[in-house]
């Protein structure tokens, strides 16, 4: 008894803690920023939903070990094409290999190319575009048109080219996904940049005499960072796409390894007779993307510094 | 000229091909205010940018202590020389406390003490120490001013530029803010260039006036002269009599808000 009401004073006087508006230190000044942005965010069913989608597929990624109940990779030729049933949940594909098993093991190969390719390409993005739009110049101008030559090229077709010119492979596919996402995050931050650059607020860091780079990496790169956050939750599901896409298509992730497009390619003869075993990455794939656009457009609505 | 905090000796800007500025001369003396008037356009918060090194398309020579500057400011150009802007709704970092905001200087000039420094500069702005871990969007317009005058002070500067630093405010913070920068300058000694289009409030700071029409100082008269109306030019009687009648229109209120401030200030 006392011990609950204990914990509910706890919880109470955190949550004071939290929203109070006069803070007493730097540290509870940034969580009660940070806690009245999840309140915000919290309130948002569809985006709610879309963040504990993504939470359990990285649940189901990180522990795909101890939830699969079936080696991905075992071959059962006696129990090929398996409806779904007590034995095999999700049924079995053209090598009777347990679909349930592939789906999970199949999300880390997603997730870890996903994450890849947001690690190479959201630092080059931003601080292209930041660069080229708060120094402006020469500089501004190379950097924008070797971004231009970038996005010229129609996305999927430049990936192709890239992994055929290499391996097809799963570290090509990222490199070619990479190679043709950052040129609208750089574009973003240079938009961004430019309306920060003439402002007051930045003038008046100019005033007490800071350096171009301090101006650059501690005030005008923060104010960059949500969006970009948001535009890459948004990208996410069409690299999610682009990496199934060039699955499909051969050109990624290699047929044993229980890729979600691979899956689809080497089952898809059997859409008519066994819809489910095409089907059921498709719709893994569907979930995803789904997922990280709902995730995508509640960040916005907490984070763009517009809606303020 | 000798013993001049800042001397500015036909400055010229120009905007492409518009000549924004033609040929301003003025001098401040140490520890005095002067305050540049003129309507929209004429050329005043140009002036106060190019000072701040803001604008560097300038002709011209600027002396600060009787030292040439050249277009490119170094820092040590800003720890003597600080600037209050317009507007305190866009001159503070939204995505900063008042802690940040006012430690910035202290970080770049190489201050130490950087926590006793701040909640010395925020009593000095009579602002409460709960306010230091705030946003700006916590702030009203007038506290907002408020810290902007800290963040230019806490670096300890001789001179003090500022650019109409009271008219996004209300009228009775406006008397506020007035008198604190009265104080301040009192107590530090500092060395005010104020630009405003509002006679009013520039002379109730500035001893000296120069008027500015279509990029030119058309005249210099002193507060005193400017509120007796012993004054010359065309233009100067024009922007008086409008500055009368504004008041008039405004009514009591702020007529009497002006006045205290003015009465509340003398010694």
């Amino acid at each position: 008894m006392t011990d609950v009401s204990r914990a509910a004073h706890a919880s109470v006087s955190r949550r004071q803690w939290l929203l109070d508006p006069s803070p007493g230190s730097r540290r509870q000044a940034a969580w009660g920023n940070a806690y009245r942005r999840w309140l915000q965010f919290r309130a948002n069913t569809l985006a709610m939903i879309g963040l504990v989608t993504v939470v359990l597929l990285i649940a189901a990624a990180i522990f795909a070990p101890l939830l699969a109940t079936h080696d991905p990779s075992a071959i059962a030729l006696e129990n090929r094409l398996a409806p779904p049933s007590a034995a095999h949940w999700l049924g079995t594909d053209d090598l009777g290999r347990d679909l349930y098993s592939r789906i999970l093991y199949g999300a880390q190969v997603t997730l870890g190319m996903v994450v890849a390719v947001v690690v190479l390409v959201a630092p080059v993005g931003l601080v292209i575009g930041v660069v080229a739009g708060y120094v402006g110049g020469w500089l501004d101008t190379l950097l924008m048109r070797v971004t231009d030559v970038f996005m010229a090229f129609p996305k999927l077709v430049l990936a192709l080219a890239f992994v055929a010119a290499l391996q097809p492979g799963v570290t090509s596919a990222v490199i070619a996904i990479a190679l043709t996402a950052w040129p609208p995050l750089a574009r973003l931050a240079r938009a961004e940049t430019l309306t920060i650059r003439e402002s007051d607020f930045i003038n008046a860091v100019r005033v007490t005499g800071a350096s171009k780079g301090r101006i650059i990496m501690r005030h005008v790169m923060p104010l960059c960072v949500p969006s970009i956050i948001v535009r890459i939750a948004l990208d996410i599901s069409g690299i999610i796409l682009t990496a199934a896409g060039l699955g499909f298509l051969g050109m990624g992730a290699q047929p044993p390894m229980p890729e979600w497009g691979t899956m689809i390619a080497t089952t898809s003869g059997f859409i008519l007779s066994q819809w489910w075993v095409p089907t059921i990455p498709g719709v893994a794939i569907l979930l995803a993307s789904l997922a990280f656009n709902l995730l995508g457009d509640g960040l916005r609505d907490v984070l763009d510094p517009r809606q303020e | 000229m000798a013993g001049m905090m800042l001397d500015v000796e036909d400055l010229r800007i120009r905007f492409g091909t518009l000549e924004a500025v033609r040929g301003a001369s003025f001098a401040i003396a140490e520890g005095e205010s002067f305050g540049l008037v003129g309507e929209s356009g004429s050329g005043k918060s140009t002036i106060l940018r190019a000072l701040a090194g803001l604008n560097r398309d300038w002709d011209g020579t600027v002396r600060l202590a009787g030292e040439p500057l050249g277009r490119l400011r170094d820092r040590a150009f800003f720890r003597r020389v600080q600037m209050v802007f317009q507007d305190p709704y866009g001159s503070l970092h939204p995505r900063q406390t008042i802690d940040r905001i006012l430690a910035e200087p202290l970080i770049v000039h190489g201050f130490g003490d950087i926590d006793a420094r701040i909640c010395r500069a925020l009593e000095e702005v009579s602002l409460p120490a709960a306010m230091r871990f705030r946003y700006p969007h916590q702030l009203s317009g007038g506290q907002r001013q408020r810290v902007a005058i800290a963040r230019a002070l806490i670096s300890e500067p001789e001179v003090l530029l500022l650019d109409e630093p009271t008219s996004a405010l209300d009228v009775s913070v406006q008397a506020e803010v007035l008198n604190l920068l009265t104080d301040l300058r009192r107590a530090r000694g500092l060395t005010y260039l104020m630009v405003g289009h509002n006679l009013a409030v520039v002379t109730h700071l500035c001893e000296r006036i120069a008027v500015m029409s279509h990029g030119e100082i058309v005249e210099t008269v002193t507060a005193e002269d400017l509120r007796q109306g012993r004054v010359q030019h065309p233009h100067t009687v024009e922007l008086r009599a409008l500055s009368l009648d504004l008041a008039e229109a405004q009514g009591q209120g702020g007529e009497s808000d002006l006045s205290q401030a003015r009465t509340g200030t003398a010694p």
